[in-house]
């Protein structure tokens, strides 16, 4: 297959896993977090969560950024924007991932290796 | 909804976090240096397109048991896509990007977070492959089956993780076996979806593009003139 297109399509599997298949995913805390809250007792307020008891998270912060635009991966919080908000992620993720391999490619020549065999 | 996949503020005391952080610092600066030789014209894009990858599978928590899920880190499956420094480049990426876009892991976590998956997950999964390669090179269900276990060590790993970083300074008051005994148990579980997504994907791109799987090539891809430990 020819870079080009494997490329994209590796992109698009990308894409469409964070643009459609999150909408799927399990709503549940996952393995860490359930450990983490494991002892105490979560209560939704006005606030945010609160936690009363021994845990693990009990002297847990507020994200500093959990006001952003895609905090908790919605878009302004909106439900049902999960997907746009993957998408959004992917496509940043990408970018600066991308600049960040390229740029290191570009200094590769300097010492690391030997230019042609 | 609540969403928070990796370590939030306050978990650990704020030297501890420090400490971490120091130590995400350091070792991301010598990976990036390490990973120069494995990035060209090729592999520099498909970087960038794994890391990608690595935060659209990440949103995905799949259930493990009533009222836990669990989710790709995907340590294992940089390792043996990009190879362990560019890998833990990707990873360090996608969780720098999920705490500053998406307020998921705690800023102050970064340090905590990139050492549990970013080097001790890509890292035990890649020597576990390293390990296995003769037996990946042989067939594809060789492959599959060394994705598969690499990954689940590295699930389980990161947890270890975890709690040593609890043991050395831990801020919530839950006692140290308990968190040992729900860290391991539930990522045994987690690591067998790991260990699923890692070899659907290590067996799809090594379908359409093998030279593409850094644990498929030639003892090295590139020719190396300094011979400080990088060994692949």
């Amino acid at each position: 297959m020819r870079s080009s297109r494997f490329l994209i399509g590796f992109l698009l599997v990308a894409l469409v896993i964070a643009g459609g298949l999150s909408y799927f995913a399990s709503p549940e805390p996952d393995g860490l977090d359930s450990v983490t809250l494991n002892g105490c007792t979560v209560t939704e307020t006005a606030e945010g969560e609160q936690l009363d008891g021994t845990c693990i998270a009990q002297n847990a912060g507020e994200h500093q950024l959990a006001g952003g635009p895609l905090a908790d991966y919605a878009v302004d919080g909106r439900d049902g924007t999960t997907g746009l908000a993957g998408v959004i992620g992917v496509l940043v993720t990408v970018l600066v991932a991308g600049l960040v391999f390229w740029a290191l490619s570009r200094t590769r020549g300097r010492g690391v290796r030997s230019g042609g065999g | 909804m609540h969403v928070a996949m990796h370590m939030s503020d306050g978990l650990v005391n704020a030297p501890t976090a420090l400490g971490f952080g120091l130590v995400a610092i350091l070792g991301l600066t010598v990976a990036a240096y390490q990973a120069r030789a494995d990035l060209d014209e090729r592999t520099a894009p498909m970087a960038g397109l794994v890391t990608a990858f690595v935060f659209a599978v990440q949103m995905i928590n799949f259930p493990i048991l009533p009222g836990a899920s669990g989710h790709l880190l995907g340590g294992a499956l940089v390792a043996i896509l990009v190879g362990p420094w560019v890998g833990s480049l990707c990873i360090a990426i996608v969780l720098v990007v999920q705490a500053l876009l998406f307020a998921d892991g705690g800023l102050t976590a970064l340090g905590t977070n990139i050492t549990n998956m970013a080097f001790v997950g890509v890292f035990t999964g890649y020597a576990v492959a390293r390990a296995m390669r003769p037996l990946a090179r042989r067939s594809r269900a060789g492959l599959l089956t060394t994705s598969f276990v690499a990954a689940l060590v590295n699930t389980v790993a990161a947890a270890l993780a975890f709690v040593v970083e609890y043991t050395i300074g831990g801020a919530g008051g839950a006692g140290l076996g308990t968190v040992f005994t729900l860290m391991v148990g539930l990522h045994v579980l987690i690591g067998i979806g790991e260990g699923v997504i890692t070899a659907a994907t290590v067996g799809a791109v090594a379908a359409a593009r093998p030279d593409l799987v850094y644990l498929l090539r030639e003892p090295a891809p590139v020719v190396r003139t300094t011979g400080e430990g990088v060994a692949p």
